[in-house]
């Protein structure tokens, strides 16, 4: 058909309204007699949150991109594209849109957004299943070198090389071998797996088989977040029309190889992101990990050999079979080859995800794809890389390379890619806090630095930001930090202290503050705030007035705000709105 | 709630294997109810030869199994790192406060039930709340008043 509507519809475009826009467009274009010869593809989201995100294809005008269309806009949008040929001006993508787009390589994310997740013949019509024919044609132990040769490494956070993992699998002799594909995102601020499952769900399934194949496994296991319904629901799609077209199930491409996926959905535990808490949870266990070794490598799922992907690694496989290692390898740095998806969000301009090859720097992403910070009056102060396991950056460590090694040097860790942005409006003690927290919340309490340990941190921590720091403190964080990464038993435990240690190395006065002064600059810690106006700041806007909840602010035009105490329930909404630094 | 013995037994027969089907089993048991009812775990333990404790410990280990009836629709403030930033942590105070319950319980007249979780993995749009299942982003306060009158 030589028309084209693609309408962007993953998690965030179908909770801004997708599906509603999706119908308007098949009634518009109906009541225009042009839907017959007009293709809607319902795409996955492209990356940047721009509400719903719309192309038009057609043969005068090529494909525009629409954003931010609301179901009522359609008629319109219709009327005037298709039937006047003249785009509507108001609602054409900015240059924020392409400013999002310009410094991006986009290896992985290039089906998102552009196919329609949910129909096989869209994959296979953009080079879908090539690469399993290629890989197929070729030994078992030459696809294992061709990863080898890729310098791909592992992208759920460790960076272990994805070649290195395979070949101890390969060399391990057994009846039953297991491809397990890492769909547990639990990290906070990392939403990359979860897109890419709803985007291009066959790229990983692809990825599945040609690990199964490489490494002689015949079943292949995708363990998902429950909180992820909709990815779930198109794997299932996508494991089903694979089936149907011969790509799994026996005999695939009529060789004497054979691969099946199932589904598992997970039940609510970070840890279980940790491999052999991963495998002890697919075999109807609680998710404590072991010690390792045995790697699972060696003895996995059930004991047998198990090798466990992350979704962003298995979605690189089929570039890098169809391209070549050679290629995949010429990008990136020394020790860190090919690109990355990150997370962006937080304080930045544009948020949503930015493949980006290997070496960009971090200022170049922040202020490249995310379009600088959000309010140009509030400065950037911190950028949190990599999770709980990360660690929080200042401007100092701007210029940093993003590869595996550089990061690792600064205290944060590249991580499954969650990348918040934060300005002087969040507190680094509070940070640090919230992610103490969510460590305690989420240690399995196998062994005792992690569950004693990082709630002693957390308990320190709280003390601080209440205002009942002591000085000594800090001297026992950076000591118990430190007992804990030797100590703990997996990597959950071993990295839980970097958001602590990056900010007791990059924000000690922010600490001091709060403990010598009991003041918190960035008017986050509750305890630490009067909620009083400052006259001399307040521009007399109201808009403090506006946001808040409970009407504890008095304020008429012209005139100071003032906050009542008796009705404030500090819930901080007006100091967020201040733009002025007015309340303290 | 009543349980049905017999609706349990055909939850497990669904699966020809009877190795590692605890947690799929449970969830479909919580699909079924809502929860996993006291009963059904007697019924478990034994078609199974699992110990009651062992179920036990899966249903305490993984925060998404209630032991307990859920009210008629689940509010879900996201608590992640760019919702944090964004003030989630607000949002979830001012939704207790609002519905006069904490985190993992149910409103008096069974319309709510409130949890928190770590990230719902929609950074961009934070704060972001889910109500069922549908996704609300880019909350204010206010409009959490707006939403619970909604529903």
């Amino acid at each position: 058909m030589e028309n084209k509507v693609f309408i962007c519809m993953g998690t965030s475009g179908i909770s801004a309204g997708a599906e509603e826009v999706e119908k308007n467009f098949e009634t518009e274009l109906k009541r225009h007699k042009i839907i017959d010869n007009c293709l809607i593809v319902r795409t996955g989201d492209r990356g940047l949150f721009r509400d719903v995100l719309v192309d038009i294809e057609t043969p005068k005008l090529g494909r525009i991109t629409y954003e931010f269309v609301k179901p009522e806009d359609v008629a319109n949008i219709v009327e005037s594209h298709f039937v006047n040929g003249e785009p509507i001006k108001k609602f054409l993508a900015g240059d924020d849109y392409k400013q999002f787009f310009k410094s991006q390589m986009r290896i992985v994310l290039s089906n998102c957004g552009e196919i329609d997740p949910e129909d096989i013949d869209d994959y296979l019509a953009n080079g879908g299943y090539e690469a399993l024919k290629i890989a197929i044609a070729m030994t078992p132990r030459e696809v294992v070198e061709e990863v080898t040769k890729s310098q791909l490494r592992g992208r759920g956070g460790a960076g272990f090389p994805t070649g290195k993992k395979w070949e101890f699998c390969y060399d391990v002799k057994s009846d039953e071998k297991y491809v397990i594909c890492n769909a547990d995102e639990g990290d906070p601020g990392a939403f990359m797996d979860r897109s890419i499952l709803e985007g291009d769900p066959q790229a990983v399934i692809e990825g599945m088989i040609i690990a199964g194949y490489a490494i002689g496994a015949n079943n292949g296991i995708v363990y998902c977040r429950a909180e992820y319904p909709l990815a779930i629901s198109r794997l299932e799609i996508a494991i089903e029309q694979a089936n149907e077209r011969g790509y799994l199930g026996n005999n695939i491409l009529k060789s004497k190889f054979s691969f099946n996926i199932t589904i598992k959905k997970g039940a609510g535990a970070f840890v279980c992101g940790e491999e052999t808490a991963l495998i002890a949870s697919i075999e109807g266990k609680r998710g404590s990990p072991k010690q390792r070794p045995p790697f699972p490598a060696k003895e996995g799922l059930w004991g047998k050999p198990t090798i466990i992907n992350n979704v962003e690694t298995l979605a690189n496989i089929r570039h890098i079979m169809v391209k070549g290692a050679d290629w995949y390898s010429s990008i990136g740095t020394d020790d860190s080859k090919g690109t990355k998806v990150f997370a962006l969000a937080g304080k930045v301009k544009n948020t949503g995800l930015v493949e980006i090859p290997m070496g960009t720097t971090i200022r170049e992403l922040i202020y490249g794809s995310g379009g600088g910070m959000v309010k140009k009056r509030i400065p950037f102060k911190a950028v949190q890389i990599g999770g709980p396991s990360g660690g929080c950056l200042p401007e100092s460590q701007l210029d940093t390379p993003i590869e595996y090694e550089s990061l690792n040097k600064t205290g944060a860790i590249m991580g499954s890619g969650g990348f918040v942005v934060m300005d002087e409006k969040t507190c680094m003690v509070d940070m640090a806090r919230f992610f103490q927290s969510f460590t305690v919340e989420e240690s399995c309490g196998k062994c005792i630095p992690c569950r004693v340990g990082l709630k002693r941190m957390l308990e320190v921590l709280e003390k601080i930001t209440e205002g009942n720091g002591k000085a000594e403190h800090i001297d026992f964080l950076q000591t118990i930090s430190s007992s804990i990464k030797d100590t703990a038993l997996c990597a959950l435990g071993n990295t839980a202290p970097n958001p602590t240690l990056t900010t007791l190395k990059y924000f000690m006065d922010e600490y001091k503050s709060h403990i010598e002064d009991k003041k918190c600059v960035a008017n986050a810690c509750v305890d630490l705030i009067e909620f009083v106006v400052i006259e001399e700041n307040c521009t007399k806007c109201g808009r403090c007035f506006k946001v808040c909840p409970s009407g504890a602010i008095d304020w008429k035009k012209k005139e100071y705000a003032k906050i009542n105490n008796d009705k404030c329930i500090k819930c901080k909404a007006c100091i967020d709105a201040c733009d002025f630094k007015a309340i303290k | 709630m009543e349980v049905n013995p017999a609706d349990i037994k055909k939850e497990i027969e669904k699966y020809q294997k009877k190795e590692g089907i605890l947690i799929p089993l449970l969830q479909d048991i919580q699909d079924r109810y809502g929860y996993v009812p006291e009963q059904s775990i007697e019924i478990i333990s034994e078609e199974l030869s699992i110990f009651p404790v062992d179920i036990y410990g899966i249903l305490t280990f993984y925060a998404q199994f209630y032991t307990t009836p859920r009210g008629e629709h689940t509010i879900k403030v996201c608590q992640g790192t760019a919702c944090h930033v964004m003030g989630g942590k607000e949002i979830l105070d001012y939704t207790e406060d609002k519905l006069g319950i904490s985190e993992r319980e149910t409103t008096k007249d069974g319309k709510f039930s409130l949890e928190r979780v770590a990230c719902l993995g929609c950074c961009g749009m934070a704060p972001v709340l889910v109500v069922d299942d549908d996704f609300y982003g880019n909350l204010s306060l206010q409009e959490i008043d707006e939403l619970i009158k909604k529903y």
